[in-house]
C-alpha cells in the first residue's frame, strides 16, 4: 500500500490535517462552538468557488474564506465571554447569528458557481465536488508537503496557547480578572481553527470536515479526565480515524476515502459514549 | 430556466413585470410552493430560534442530502427520501441529546456527530449511485424554477399538517421552550415535546429544502424569525412579522431570479440576510436611544439577546 505515491501523499497530508482537527476540535467542543466550526467548514466551499470564478488558486479562496469568517465569528460572537450558554460556552443567539451569516455566504457561493459555470464551461462542477467532498487521493507531492506543514504549524500554535485558552474557556470571568486577554485568545483560536479547517477541507471536503473536528474530540471529552490527556486523546483518535479510513478506502475501491474516515471517527464517538 | 423564456428583462413598469411573471405556469407553481414553505418554515423557525435549536435545524437540513441520494439509489421520488431521513435524523438527535436535557457543549457535540455521519453516508450513497453531479447543485442550492403541480400539492399538504400540529401543541410547547425546568415540574412532558418539535422541524426542513436547496434552508428558517424577534418582543406581532418576512424573501427572490441569469438561491439568501442585518441594526439603534420600552428580543420571558 505504501509503495503507491498517491497513498504516501494522502497519509502525509491526512495525518497532520487530522492532528490539527483533533487538537483544535477538543477546544471547539469544550467551548460549545461546534456550530461555528461547522459554519467554517461550509464556507470553505464558496471560498473555493470564488477563487475559481476569479481564476486564482482555489486554496487562496479556501484560506481567505475560512480565516475571514473565523475572525468575524471570533470578534462578533459573545459566546464564551457572555457565558449565556451556562458552563462552557456558546449561546443560542450566537448560533442564530452564525446560521444567518453563513447561509448568506453560501448564497454567494451559488452566485460564484453560476459565474464560474458561465465563464468556463463544465470545470466548475468538478471543482465544486472536489471542494465539497475532498480529494485526498488526488494530492500531488508538493501539495501534500505544504498541507502537512501548514497543519503542523496550526497544531503547534494551538498547543502554544493551550494553557491560557483552557483557562479562559473554563472560567472566562476569572481569567479576564487575572489579566488573560480572553477576547484576543478567542479570536486567535478561531483564526487557527480557520486555517485547520481550510487544510482539512482539502482532505476530507467541506461537507465532511465536521466529522473530523467534532467526533474524535467529543469522544476524548467523554473518556479523558484531565484536559491535556483529552487533547492528546482527541488528536490520537482523529489520526487513527484518518489512517484506518485511508486503509479501508484503499482496500475497497468503491468506498470514498472521506466517507470511510468520517464514519470511523463517528464510530469512535459512539463507542466512547457506550464505554463512558 | 426553461428555454422558451427568451431573455426577460426588468422594466420600470412593476405591474407589467409582475403580470409577465404570472403568465408562466412554472412561475405560478414556484410562487405557490414558495409561499406555503415560507409560512411553515417561518413559524417553525420562530420556535426554533426561541428554543435555541439552530444547530439541530441545520443538521436536519443536511439530512436531505443522504435522503435524496438514497432515493436516487432506490429509484423512488426524492421527496420520500427527504422526509424519511429527516424523520430519522430528528429521532437520532432527540435520542442522543436525551430529549434536550444534555448540557450545551455535550448537545452540540452529539448533534455534530449525527450530522457528520449523515453526510458521510450520503456521500457513500451518492458515489454508489454515480453521476448525479448535475443534480447535486440543485440539491444543495435549490431549484425554485422546476416545481410541478404534484409538488405544489404535496408541499401545501405538508404545510397544513405541520401548522395544525404546531397549533395543537402551541401552548405546552411555548411553556416548555420558555422555561423547561418549571414546565417539567408542572408535569409538562418536556422530553416528548422536544422530540415532537424536532419531528415537525424535520418535516419543515425536508419541505423547505426542496425549494431552497439543502444548504440554504436557513434563509427561510432562521433569518425571518431572528429578524422579527430582534424587532419586537410581542409574540403575536413577531410571529406575524416572521411570516411577512418569509413571504417577502421567497417572492422577491423568485421574481428577481426570473429576470436574472443567477439562481434563485442567491437572491433568497441575500434578501433574507439583508432583512436580518437591518433588523439587528434597528434593534441596536433603539437600544442606543435608550427608550424605556422592553428590550428587543425578550420574547416570552426569555433573556434579551446580546446585541452583536
Amino acid at each position: 500500500m505504501l509503495s503507491e505515491a498517491f497513498m504516501r501523499n494522502a497519509l502525509l497530508a491526512g495525518t497532520f490535517a487530522a492532528l490539527a482537527c483533533g487538537v483544535s476540535g477538543w477546544f471547539v467542543v469544550l467551548r460549545g462552538q461546534v456550530f461555528a466550526g461547522d459554519a467554517l467548514s461550509h464556507v470553505a466551499f464558496p471560498g473555493a468557488l470564488a477563487a475559481a470564478a476569479a481564476g486564482v488558486d482555489a486554496r487562496i479562496g479556501l484560506f481567505a474564506a475560512t480565516v475571514a469568517v473565523a475572525l468575524t465569528i471570533g470578534a462578533l460572537g459573545r459566546g464564551v465571554l457572555a457565558g449565556t450558554g451556562g458552563a462552557g460556552g456558546g449561546s443560542s443567539s450566537d448560533d442564530t447569528a452564525i446560521g444567518t451569516a453563513f447561509t448568506f455566504i453560501l448564497g454567494l457561493g451559488v452566485f460564484f458557481l453560476a459565474r464560474a459555470s458561465m465563464s468556463s464551461s463544465g470545470g466548475s462542477g468538478i471543482a465544486g465536488a472536489r471542494t465539497l467532498f475532498g480529494s485526498i487521493f488526488g494530492l500531488a507531492a508538493g501539495e501534500a508537503r505544504l498541507a502537512a506543514a501548514v497543519a503542523l504549524a496550526a497544531t503547534l500554535l494551538t498547543l502554544a496557547i493551550a494553557r491560557p485558552l483552557l483557562f479562559s474557556s473554563l472560567a472566562p470571568d476569572v481569567a479576564a480578572a487575572r489579566g488573560v486577554p480572553t477576547r484576543l485568545l478567542g479570536v486567535g483560536f478561531m483564526a487557527l481553527l480557520g486555517i485547520g479547517a481550510a487544510e482539512a477541507a482539502q482532505v476530507v471536503g467541506a461537507l465532511l470536515l465536521l466529522g473530523l473536528l467534532a467526533a474524535p474530540a467529543a469522544a476524548a471529552h467523554r473518556l479523558a479526565r484531565s484536559p491535556f490527556a483529552g487533547i492528546a486523546l482527541a488528536g490520537a483518535f482523529a489520526v487513527l480515524a484518518m489512517w484506518a479510513g485511508l486503509a479501508l478506502a484503499y482496500a475497497i475501491p468503491s468506498l470514498p476515502p472521506s466517507t470511510a474516515i468520517v464514519t470511523i471517527a463517528v464510530g469512535i464517538y459512539y463507542l466512547s459514549a457506550a464505554v463512558a | 430556466m426553461p428555454a422558451e423564456v427568451a431573455n426577460p428583462t426588468l422594466t420600470w413598469n412593476l405591474v407589467h413585470d409582475v403580470s409577465e411573471v404570472l403568465e408562466y405556469h412554472f412561475m405560478v407553481n414556484a410562487l405557490l410552493a414558495g409561499g406555503a414553505v415560507a409560512v411553515m418554515s417561518g413559524l417553525v423557525g420562530w420556535l426554533m430560534v426561541l428554543r435555541g435549536e439552530a444547530f439541530a435545524g441545520h443538521t436536519l437540513s443536511m439530512m436531505a442530502f443522504p435522503g435524496a441520494a438514497a432515493a436516487a439509489l432506490a429509484g423512488i421520488p426524492a421527496a420520500w427520501g427527504y422526509f424519511l431521513f429527516c424523520g430519522a435524523g430528528a429521532a437520532a438527535i432527540a435520542g442522543s441529546t436525551r430529549g434536550g436535557r444534555a448540557s450545551w457543549s455535550d448537545r452540540s457535540a452529539s448533534i455534530g456527530a449525527v450530522q457528520a455521519l449523515a453526510l458521510s453516508v450520503g456521500f457513500l450513497l451518492l458515489s454508489l449511485y454515480g453521476g448525479v453531479l448535475g443534480d447535486l447543485e440543485s440539491l444543495l442550492f435549490g431549484g425554485l424554477l422546476g416545481v410541478g403541480d404534484g409538488e405544489v400539492l404535496l408541499l401545501a399538504g405538508v404545510a397544513l399538517a405541520v401548522l395544525s400540529a404546531l397549533g395543537a401543541l402551541a401552548r405546552p410547547l411555548l411553556f416548555a421552550s420558555a422555561d423547561p425546568d418549571v414546565a417539567f415540574a408542572r408535569g409538562v412532558p418536556v422530553a416528548a415535546l422536544s422530540f415532537a418539535f424536532l419531528l415537525l422541524l424535520g418535516l419543515t426542513v425536508a419541505a423547505t429544502s426542496q425549494i431552497t436547496g439543502v444548504l440554504l434552508v436557513f434563509a427561510l428558517l432562521v433569518a425571518p424569525a431572528a429578524a422579527a424577534q430582534a424587532i419586537t418582543a410581542r409574540p403575536l406581532l413577531s410571529l406575524a412579522l416572521t411570516v411577512c418576512f418569509g413571504l417577502l424573501v421567497v417572492w422577491l427572490g423568485l421574481g428577481l431570479a426570473y429576470f436574472s441569469v443567477y439562481p434563485p438561491g442567491f437572491f433568497v439568501a441575500t434578501i433574507s440576510f439583508a432583512i436580518y442585518v437591518l433588523a439587528r441594526a434597528l434593534a441596536f439603534a433603539r437600544g442606543r436611544l435608550g427608550s424605556g420600552r422592553t428590550p428587543p428580543g425578550a420574547v416570552a420571558g426569555r433573556r434579551p439577546e446580546p446585541v452583536l
